[in-house]
């Protein structure tokens, strides 16, 4: 969100906010799986880390709030490899609905068999 | 309470707890991540095993390749002289490529203390210190460190004297920052690898210093 000073919402640099919070995580196999795929696809030449940082900061300030960081990464990607034309939104609806159907837990959707 | 119940208690091995979604139900965003990597691997944008590999590539870069450079530079000052003049070739010197963006080393003195932040995004010299902690990601951090730099030191346990200089470093996504933490005292008789141990990640960063031997 802009404000009065005509910042964006992720430029946050010297804005009010709470403490620091001290708690952190092992990153879950998923998420470094979007951290790889981020290399891959920019190591590829189908985006750079700007088309990733353009994606994420037009998600807005709700996404910031809402999703976690690998969760915003991957949207990220996607609208870019999206863009780029390397598959299409059909293409990712039927994959989607593919990987749904194998299973609850991410282990299972994760085995194509 | 006796036999407490530990569903929650379990450490990964560098004593953090393990997210809850590893097992959970699936997500619509692990979904997304399965579809995605999947179309890549079809489309021949990549491979499984170049994710698995990039994976472990990852996984190998942590805090002690930081702390190995800050140690050398501690005891050899044509290295610490090389590295504050390019941060990328002497990492490089020491097996370390930490990749295309160029990386700046800072030193901290008896007069001034450096500290690190991405207001912007998360810019972290993750090639060398590998992925940033999840504070250095967060709102707080990213907003108040060139806000009120002392006062965020001081969440961290690092209260500065009044008589230093801090100056805060705002990366951006062409650059990184290392910080060179003052070597303690009482550590000349130290070998390299025993001065690394006192090298932490935070000290790195700058929300910290080294540790006292």
């Amino acid at each position: 969100m802009s404000g009065l000073d005509g910042k964006r919402w992720h430029d946050m640099g010297g804005a009010l906010a709470g403490p620091i919070p001290q708690d952190d995580h092992d990153f879950a196999l998923w998420e470094k799986r979007v951290d790889a795929l981020m290399i891959l696809a920019s190591g590829a030449g189908h985006f750079t880390v700007d088309g990733l940082r353009r994606a994420l900061e037009d998600m807005g300030e709700a996404a910031f709030e809402t999703m976690t960081y690998y969760e915003r990464w991957v949207a990220a990607i996607n609208q870019n490899l999206l863009e780029q034309g390397v598959y299409s939104i059909a293409e990712l609806g039927e994959k989607m609905q593919a990987v749904q159907a194998r299973g609850e837990t991410y282990g299972e959707a994760s085995n194509a068999g | 309470m006796p036999h407490d119940h530990h569903d929650h208690d379990e450490l990964s091995p560098s004593g953090h707890p393990y997210r809850a979604d590893q097992d959970g139900p699936l997500s619509y965003w692990q979904v997304m991540e399965i579809a995605v990597r999947e179309l890549m691997i079809e489309k021949g944008v990549t491979t499984a095993e170049a994710v698995s590999a990039q994976i472990e590539a990852m996984d190998a870069r942590n805090p002690a390749h930081g702390a190995a450079v800050v140690a050398r530079a501690w005891v050899d000052p044509a290295f610490r002289a090389r590295l504050l003049a390019d941060g990328s070739a002497a990492c490089a010197e020491m097996g370390f490529d930490v990749g295309p963006m160029r990386l700046i080393a800072i030193e901290n003195t008896a007069d001034v203390h450096n500290v690190v932040v991405c207001t912007l995004c998360s810019c972290y010299p993750r090639n060398l210190l590998g992925l940033p902690p999840d504070w250095y990601k967060s709102r707080a951090y990213r907003s108040r460190t060139v806000r009120e730099p002392r006062k965020v030191l001081s969440e961290f346990g690092l209260e500065l004297p009044a008589g230093v200089t801090l100056r805060v470093h705002d990366s951006t996504a062409d650059m990184r920052y290392l910080v060179v933490p003052a070597r303690p005292e009482g550590t000349a008789d130290l070998s390299e690898a025993d001065l690394a141990a006192l090298v932490t990640r935070d000290a790195m960063i700058g929300v910290g210093v080294a540790k006292a031997p």
